[in-house]
């Protein structure tokens, strides 16, 4: 039994019929028409994706592996699209069309006024597609493919209110750090074609050991070895995509776009493509305990500091953005210490959570009428029940509560780290477990200053009449409205104009059903995927390294894992976090005030994000533009233009208007040369002669 | 006794004169074009000297051309004078430069 490549192909295109259908075709199909498309080639490739798992899990189908379609050949270089299935393919394929699926159902709801409805679902359904042949990739080229699609569909997803000035800043910074990564990764896949010959994955899997003992002469004293300058190039490229320090910069800008994109793309799917790829080149980085060690360290700093500041955000969708980042330095701490099991556990487990988290703050932002900062909201429970309870879910997730799913893979990650001896691990364990603690604070903080509390906004007319008849009226009249934002110039923060009220069915549904894997994802699946050998050979770890397969020994089952969190530390610390949160949030406001002023520096430390975006506006922007200034100036203007075309022209004409003057006109003085001449000729000849 | 190194002086004066009269003398096309003839002569001279020198008449078949040629040659230099005068209206040697670069 093997999957066929019908079904494959399938799951890959019926999406992009879709956004095709939406995006050329938008007009004609309408506003119905472009979400039925979309949502069901998406529902399509959904399914067969749940089927390929269960025929790969229970149907004892074969991994799949099979070149497609040859895409250009160079010499001997042969560029292919193929497929390679395998379970950890397979999983990444449920977990994108699956939020993908639900993020289609819920923009129907958050999208519903906007002008650029068809656009949007062709943008999305072209993300699917594309993130589908980035997972579904047997080579690098394909996989560089889907990697450069995705950016394209989150640049243009990003800058979606195109009329904002801040969306086009926030897609273009996007754009720009993206580039950075891409560099780096892209001179990572030429130097294993460089060493390797071959851009397919089973084959440079298979050749990799042959890298050992190979170096790279980079500087003038110093070899590199080449896995480690592989590793760490192709680990750039996923700094990129998935935001790590020094590249995350990009991640809170991009909140920008629409709330559902946020969701899909920069939080369950395209940011964690650089965690998919770092598990899937498992043979080569366990080559390299220094490209690893890299990772661990640039993994955790992500972890710890990027949470620090989402403490300090007031915007609901920052606060989860930052937190995002957050994960995803988890994650690439799991990476840097062998665990790719781990890694790829809580990025599912993630994936879930977190779009049910940008989701719930979606139905907010809509309840609220596109109020998105967190200080005018407050006691918003009794309005929006269902947001509540789903985000509750959400955010226990996140904080890592024994049985739900974020506590699973997130206690791995921990244990991990403790496990590991790989240089960096002590500083690593050290800020997974401080991570631990903010991750908790910020989670409940976006919580209490949400749902509890005193109400801090005022329903400017009526008296909270939310009901059906007006249910039209309170739909968002989108933020993208340049115009009607204009108009909305008299709002103040804080006033609505008619009472929050819950959203409608197609966003609560999506919410009820992300919050279902919340919750139960990680017990279910935390036996086979962490621990046993769920992954078989799609992840290769080396057996010194394999700090999962030791914490397998003291695995006992799900429940006993759970109930055993309850007494260890970072649970413990999560608790801590929920205390100082309810304390200060919940019973206490005015303590956040002083604290605010009592760690002054601290806060203007966080709230300034450390000065990485002023620095690298400076540094690189400012420096950018003054060196572009100095090339036009000194190297155009003056070296170009001025002394090579001008100068050679003025040249010739000076050396033209110094013969000039030989040129007298006057016969005898030409007679006179023609005397000169055969004198000196002459004489010459006849000074050789003697 | 004259000997052949009298005739080649006299020729290397004659040239000399030509020369001389080419650049000193700026006033007039007609002096240019007496020079010229002057030359052809010191040139004429040598000619002679050296055939009878080697008693070889091929030098004196020579002058009897030099001497036709240059005859037709000053009736086209004054007849391009004449065309000259009429046009410009000078023959003054230092206002014609009109190949001036």
């Amino acid at each position: 039994m093997s999957l066929s490549l019908s079904i494959l192909l399938t799951i890959a295109l019926a999406p992009l019929v879709g956004s095709i259908l939406a995006g050329l075709f938008g007009k004609v199909i309408g506003r119905a028409g472009a979400h039925t498309a979309t949502i069901l080639g998406v529902a399509i490739a959904c399914g067969l994706s749940f089927y390929v798992l269960y025929q790969l899990v229970w149907g004892g189908a074969q991994n799949f592996n099979q070149d497609v379609y040859t895409w250009f050949e160079i010499g001997r270089f042969h560029a292919s699209v193929g497929f390679m299935v395998d379970r950890l393919t397979a999983m990444m394929m449920v977990v994108v069309t699956f939020v993908s699926l639900l993020v289609h159902l819920y923009t129907i709801g958050y999208m519903a006024d906007d002008p650029g409805y068809q656009r949007f679902f062709s943008y999305i359904s072209l993300f699917t597609f594309s993130m589908l042949m980035l997972v579904m990739s047997n080579n690098f080229m394909q996989l560089f493919f889907g990697w450069e699609a995705v950016g394209l569909v989150s640049y243009l997803l990003i800058g979606f209110w195109y009329k904002r000035p801040t969306a086009i800043f926030a897609n273009l910074k996007a754009f720009l750090v993206n580039r950075v990564g891409d560099f780096g990764f892209l001179l990572g896949i030429s130097a294993i074609l460089y060493f390797l010959g071959t851009l397919d994955y089973q084959t440079a899997f298979n050749h990799a050991p042959e890298l050992v003992g190979k170096t790279l002469q980079i500087t003038q004293n110093h070899a590199w070895d080449a896995a480690t300058v592989i590793g760490v190039l192709l680990f750039i490229g996923a700094m990129g995509k998935s935001a790590q320090v020094p590249l995350h910069v990009w991640l809170p800008d991009s909140m920008e776009g629409p709330t559902p994109i946020s969701a899909l793309i920069h939080a369950a799917t395209m940011v964690t493509a650089g965690i998919f790829m770092v598990a899937r080149m498992s043979p080569l980085f366990e080559l390299t305990d220094a490209a690893l060690s890299f990772i661990l360290v640039i993994g955790s700093t992500t972890a710890l500091f990027t949470g620090l500041i989402g403490i300090v955000q007031n915007d609901i969708k920052r606060v989860i953005a930052y937190s995002t980042l957050s994960q995803l330095g988890y994650m690439t701490v799991a990476l840097g210490v062998s665990a790719y099991n781990g890694a790829v556990f809580h990025l599912m487990t993630h994936a879930f959570f977190k779009a049910l988290l940008f989701l719930g703050a979606g139905s907010v932002i809509i309840g609220m009428h596109h109020e998105q900062d967190m200080r005018y909201m407050g006691g918003l429970r009794k309005y929006m029940p269902v947001t509540w309870i789903t985000m509750w879910i959400g955010s226990l997730a996140l904080a890592g509560t024994p049985f739900f799913a974020g506590f699973y893979s997130k206690d791995a990650i921990i244990e991990a780290v403790g496990e590991s001896h790989r240089w960096g691990a002590g500083y690593a364990y050290f800020c997974v477990l401080a991570g631990v603690f903010v991750t908790s604070l910020y989670s409940f903080r976006l919580l209490y200053m949400t749902f509890h509390g005193k109400e801090r906004f005022t329903v400017a007319h009526g008296h909270g009449h939310a009901h059906a008849a007006h249910a039209k009226h309170d739909q968002p009249h989108d933020e993208d409205h340049a115009d009607t934002h204009k108009e909305d110039a008299h709002h103040t923060p804080g006033v609505l104009e008619h009472a929050p009220h819950e959203s409608p069915w197609v966003v609560t549904v999506p919410l009820v059903l992300l919050a279902i894997p919340s919750i139960a994802i990680g017990f279910l699946t935390v036996g086979p995927m962490l621990f046993g050998d769920w992954f078989g050979k799609a992840i290769h770890v080396n057996e010194a390294n394999n700090v999962l397969g030791e914490l397998a020994h003291e695995f006992h089952g799900a429940l006993a894992m759970g109930l055993h969190g309850f007494t260890a530390a970072p649970f413990w610390l999560a608790f801590a976090g929920f205390a100082v949160a309810t304390y200060v949030y919940l019973f206490n406001p005015s303590v956040a005030d002083k604290a605010k002023s009592a760690l002054k520096p601290v806060y203007e430390v966080l709230n300034h994000k450390y000065w990485i975006d002023e620095l690298y506006f400076a540094v690189f922007a400012k420096g950018g533009v003054k060196l572009g200034e100095g090339l036009s100036k000194v190297g155009d203007a003056a070296i170009i233009d001025g002394a090579i075309v001008n100068g050679s022209a003025s040249l010739v004409q000076r050396i033209a208007g110094g013969a000039r003057r030989l040129q007298s006109g006057f016969l005898f003085h030409y007679a006179f040369a023609m005397i000169l001449g055969l004198i000196l000729l002459l004489g010459g000849y006849w000074l050789i002669g003697q | 006794m004259i000997t052949l190194s009298h005739y080649i002086v006299l020729g290397a004066i004659l040239f000399c004169i030509a020369v001389a009269g080419l650049f000193i003398n700026r006033k007039n096309v007609i002096v240019l074009l007496m020079a010229i003839e002057l030359m052809l002569l010191a040139v004429n001279t040598n000619f002679v000297a050296f055939s009878r020198f080697f008693g070889d008449v091929g030098g004196q078949v020579f002058v009897f051309f030099i001497l036709t040629v240059a005859a037709a040659e000053s009736a086209i230099g004054l007849a391009i004078l004449v065309l000259l005068f009429r046009n410009r209206s000078t023959i003054n040697v230092a206002e014609i430069d009109s190949m001036k670069g």
